[in-house]
């Protein structure tokens, strides 16, 4: 287990020391620069060449690179245009744009973003992991039909035309629901909680329909295994054979697979939080890519790969509790 | 038409702790009606054991399932009469055959690999046997049962043993773990499925010896299903044949081998090699295979494959053969081949391959 461990933790900070110089390499393939953006369209080339000065943009982008992993590890000072910033460690930079911290960006966008998955995969995981087993368990009868017809209505469904919809009509026509927004949850809960739910629902639904055909075909299989029919043989209740022995089974790959999209989600829900203005972390960094905004996009890129990276070496750890006969090493 | 056609007159031992009448169990489905057990009619007393024998498909493991109660009745039609204990169990409420499973029938299966839960301890597995069918009992006592029946059935260190994964044992062990778990009710009646199949042949026969000393000290009613001859001969008292979802031949376990009648029974004796013949002799093997279960052949189901068929006339293919008298007592058998043709045929092509001799 601890070689595993140290093992996976090797190779994950080499993906990410890899994902943060490509990331690096494709900002300054692209042939445009923050400064023209920034700037507009009738700018002296002088006036660009002031404005690149004070990103940090003149210097040669090995340089560039090595002060960014400094700033991460042990900080940096950053001279923007005669203006001296101290950035402590963990140094991200500062916006292009806002001239705020990163750091303070992502802190402010992050927990919403978790908000929104954490909700939604509680959703996914009861609703569509339910509904996808006990549509096993009655295999062939309407039940099964209107789940998997449901299901794959749902999955047909695109975020933003479900969004669209449910904001339609339980936001703008009837008021039911309160304009979907982020208050912390330290804050008010319940504020929180109300004005969560319609992402929620959303990602949620939309999510429970995979999950809900992933955990049918996985149940039917296991209910097919000799091990199943063995502990019907022992005089088990069904309800027993299912719950201890064909569920047990069934579920891992789909903790597995859980766990990867939690990683994936985590990074950021861009459509999501596009669809109900909510600036999570997808929603950063969409506008970061837009604006040229390299400090955010570094940044927002970075997180994104540090969850999946994790969520599988966890997902990998949780396998061996789960399934006795994997072992790490 | 002379030829009578009256039913099996095959005779259920009425003592018999087992008693199976004209079962039949048929699953239909989209492609037709499939007719996976078509009128069989056996018994097995306490401390004997039948053997079961037929090629894949021929309808012996679906009826040692049913049984067990083990089709879905949704989805399976099954008819005839299925008496464990005197209780006929086709028809009885799941709830009521779940009392029956495990405790008074049990079951070892081909696999034990795939037929033992993965996740969970062998110990713990034949634990929770035990205890469904003592609610009583602590979870200290099922476990300590647990240890002393794998201890019974010849596992080494069973306490260190109990707290293994079934991966963690070689297949001979698992096999034995599984006729623990099977024994742990001391069942009247154990169904073992191909039990063998899935070892070493030097493993098999400690299987086999296993299972027959426990049928002495538990005196345990034993239908032994296989497609292997060697095994039969081993260990059953008397034999059923069966093709087709039907019984083509039954018979003592000595008339069965020592003097076949039919040319099924015929084509699985001189398809296994025999370690006292000639080395150099070839196997027989049964050409073609096994029928659908669908769409059964008219007249004797066998006649694609038989040699002989149409020896008798027609017979073969307009007439489904009843099971009959072989002329020996207990000695039954369905096929259109006169007397003196079987006699005739046996001697002379049959005798000399494979274990026939």
């Amino acid at each position: 287990m601890f070689r595993f461990l140290i093992k996976r933790l090797l190779l994950a900070s080499t993906t990410l020391v890899a994902i943060s110089i490509v990331t690096f390499l494709l900002f300054f393939a692209v042939p445009s620069s923050p400064a023209w953006v920034m700037c507009g369209r009738n700018c002296s080339p002088e006036r660009i060449a002031q404005v690149e000065q004070s990103l940090g943009l003149d210097q040669p982008i090995t340089k560039q690179y090595t002060d960014f992993v400094q700033g991460i590890f042990v900080g940096r000072t950053i001279d923007d245009a005669g203006t001296i910033r101290e950035c402590e460690a963990p140094c991200l930079g500062y916006s292009f744009r806002s001239k705020e911290p990163v750091t303070d960006t992502i802190t402010r966008s992050l927990p919403i973003t978790v908000s929104i998955v954490g909700g939604a995969m509680v959703i996914f995981l009861t609703v569509g992991v339910g509904l996808g087993m006990l549509a096993a368990l009655k295999k062939g009868t309407v039940f099964d039909r209107v789940a998997i017809g449901a299901s794959v209505g749902f999955a047909s469904t695109q975020t933003y035309t479900l969004g669209g919809v449910l904001l339609l009509v339980l936001v703008y026509s009837t008021g039911l629901l309160p304009n979907p927004h982020y208050t912390p949850i330290t804050e008010n809960p319940l504020d929180w909680a109300s004005g969560m739910l319609l992402p929620w629902i959303t990602l949620g639904l939309i999510n429970s329909a995979m999950y809900a055909r992933l955990s049918r075909a996985q149940m039917i299989e296991t209910l097919q295994e000799d091990f199943v029919r063995t502990a019907r043989a022992k005089g088990l209740s069904p309800g027993v054979v299912n719950r201890r022995h064909a569920l047990r089974a069934a579920i891992t790959p789909i903790v597995t697979i859980a766990g990867v999209d939690l990683g994936a989600y985590l990074g950021g829900v861009v459509i999501t939080e596009s669809v109900f203005s909510l600036n999570g972390i997808g929603r950063e960094a969409a506008q970061a890519v837009t604006d040229l905004n390299l400090p955010i996009v570094m940044a927002t890129v970075l997180l994104a790969a540090f969850f999946i990276v994790t969520m599988n070496i966890i997902v990998d750890m949780l396998y061996a509790v789960i399934d006795p006969r994997v072992r790490l090493g | 038409m002379t030829t009578s056609t009256s039913p099996a007159e095959v005779t259920v031992d009425p003592d018999a702790y087992l008693q199976v009448r004209d079962l039949k169990v048929q699953f239909p489905t989209e492609d037709g009606l499939v007719r996976a057990v078509d009128g069989v009619t056996f018994s097995v007393r306490r401390g004997q054991t039948l053997g079961i024998v037929g090629e894949s498909g021929s309808g012996k493991s679906v009826t040692s399932m049913s049984i067990l109660g083990l089709h879905n009745p949704a989805r399976t039609k099954i008819s005839g009469e299925i008496s464990i204990g005197g209780t006929n169990i086709v028809g009885m409420k799941e709830e009521q055959i779940q009392r029956l499973r495990g405790k008074d029938v049990a079951m070892i299966f081909q696999d034990p690999l795939s037929a033992l839960h993965p996740y969970y301890k062998v110990g713990v597995q034949i634990a929770e046997a035990y205890k469904v069918h003592h609610p009583k009992a602590s979870k200290k006592e099922a476990m300590t049962r647990a240890v002393d029946m794998l201890d019974r059935v010849g596992i080494p260190e069973p306490q260190r043993r109990a707290n293994q994964y079934p991966h963690e044992f070689s297949g001979g062990m698992r096999q034995r773990a599984m006729i623990a778990m099977a024994l742990v009710n001391d069942p009247a009646l154990l169904i073992a499925d191909e039990p063998t199949t899935a070892l070493d042949v030097t493993v098999q026969a400690q299987i086999l010896e296993l299972l027959e000393d426990l049928q002495e000290e538990f005196h345990s009613a034993i239908i032994m299903i296989t497609h292997d001859l060697g095994v039969i001969s081993q260990v059953a008292d008397d034999v059923l044949v069966m093709y087709g979802g039907r019984p083509v031949e039954t018979g003592s376990v000595e008339q069965i081998m020592k003097r076949p009648q039919h040319p099924y029974t015929w084509g699985l004796l001189a398809s296994v090699p025999s370690l006292h013949g000639d080395a150099g002799a070839d196997l027989v093997p049964i050409k073609g295979n096994p029928p659908s279960l669908i769409n059964l052949p008219t007249g004797c189901a066998f006649n694609p494959r038989c040699r002989y068929a149409g020896t008798n006339g027609n017979l073969s293919f307009t007439e489904r053969p009843e099971l009959r008298s072989a002329g020996e007592a207990g000695h039954m058998l369905a096929c259109h081949l006169s007397a003196e043709n079987r006699q005739r045929i046996y001697a002379e092509d049959i005798a000399h391959a494979g274990v026939a001799q």
